[in-house]
């Protein structure tokens, strides 16, 4: 949950990105690492395999700006995706004030997309949130490739809640701001209704 | 929602500081700092200024969940205490009641049974600290600090701002 420091002057909130494996979690995060200024971001840290295949986090301190004479800091995290990795993405959601669902748009992920979602959705009510009523955001990724869902589709079987969906391609950033910016918005009102 | 979020006004800051800066003292440790178990830090003393503490906060609470993950595998609660000990730096670390947890890094300027010491005497009363705290954002404290929030008046515009 948020960290509000009134003698710091400071708010801390949690974003977690979570997904099916290889859809593009951490390819998200480094695209915001490369494009933010060097005193507005922190270290990125990727606990990963050999392969590049995130173990348990990646975590990335982000520092946007002020609001109300208050300095906001993002703490981005990613969960593992692959299926067998669910104690982390359990650890990983605890305290978190608002998720991003990057989805991968091509066809033969579908399956694991809709599975990754359910499982978030019973991630987050082990933890006492309900994915109905949390900041939310969904992100259709790999819009570049050949084989994709058409939006329509993925909406209807994703987007239940008909929240705003940001079509993406991580790699060269396209939607990549755009859904952070979504996401750090829902989580500040948030705060600013249970305020 | 499981938790409330963790609000900290000055006067308790000070309080938790001059606790924490009491026990790094004791302790002859390098660097003391507190995190949120949700991986945020909350303050640190001691030499700081080459070190990420973000990182370390965030890698800390990591390291504490999956740590509390195997403790119930095990049948356990939790594991309250971890030690990590290295060539030149060893790490202390210890809960503090359920949210906060503590942590020491010392290297052979100190030794392991005294910051083990120094860290059971000052935990009982940075839990109390921060049982007060909890009390306050829960309670008809929370009702206290609703008035003075300066979150109530923030507009679309302050949160577009953020991203120019």
């Amino acid at each position: 949950m948020s960290f509000i420091n009134y003698s710091a002057r400071e708010i801390n909130c949690k974003i977690v990105y979570y997904g099916p494996g290889l859809c593009g979690k951490t390819t998200n995060l480094l695209y915001i690492y490369k494009k933010t200024n060097p005193e507005s971001k922190g270290k990125m840290i990727s606990l990963a395999t050999e392969t590049e295949r995130t173990l348990f986090f990646d975590f990335l301190p982000l520092s946007l700006g002020n609001i109300k004479g208050f300095k906001v800091r993002f703490h981005l995290y990613t969960v593992p995706g692959q299926v067998f990795y669910d104690a982390s993405r359990k650890l990983i959601l605890r305290g978190v004030d608002g998720v991003v669902f990057v989805a991968d748009s091509q066809i033969e992920r579908m399956e694991a997309n809709i599975e990754s979602m359910e499982n978030l959705r019973k991630n987050l009510k082990e933890q006492g949130f309900n994915l109905d009523t949390m900041p939310f955001t969904i992100q259709y990724n790999k819009r570049d490739l050949s084989n994709v869902v058409p939006v329509e589709e993925m909406n209807r079987v994703l987007n239940t809640r008909n929240l705003p969906c940001y079509e993406a391609v991580a790699p060269n950033g396209k939607g990549v701001f755009e859904t952070l910016k979504e996401i750090a918005k829902l989580v500040i009102l948030e705060i600013k209704k249970n305020t | 929602m499981s938790e409330s979020g963790l609000v900290m006004y000055e006067e308790e800051f000070k309080q938790i500081d001059a606790e924490l800066l009491k026990l790094h003292q004791l302790a002859n440790a390098k660097v003391t700092f507190l995190v949120d178990k949700n991986g945020q830090l909350i303050t640190s003393v001691g030499e700081t200024q080459n070190l990420d503490t973000t990182s370390l906060a965030s890698l800390t609470a990591g390291n504490i969940a999956a740590t509390g993950g195997m403790a119930r595998l095990l049948g356990e609660k939790e594991f309250s205490i971890l030690f990590h000990e290295g060539e030149r730096d060893n790490i202390h670390i210890s809960l503090i009641g359920s949210r906060v947890i503590l942590v020491v890094v010392f290297d052979q300027r100190s030794s392991l049974g005294l910051v083990r010491l120094r860290v059971k005497k000052s935990a009982e009363s940075l839990f109390q600290m921060f049982e007060k705290i909890l009390q306050k954002v829960e309670g008809e404290g929370g009702k206290k600090a609703v008035r003075e929030s300066p979150f109530l008046e923030i507009t679309d515009e302050d949160i577009e701002n953020l991203f120019d």
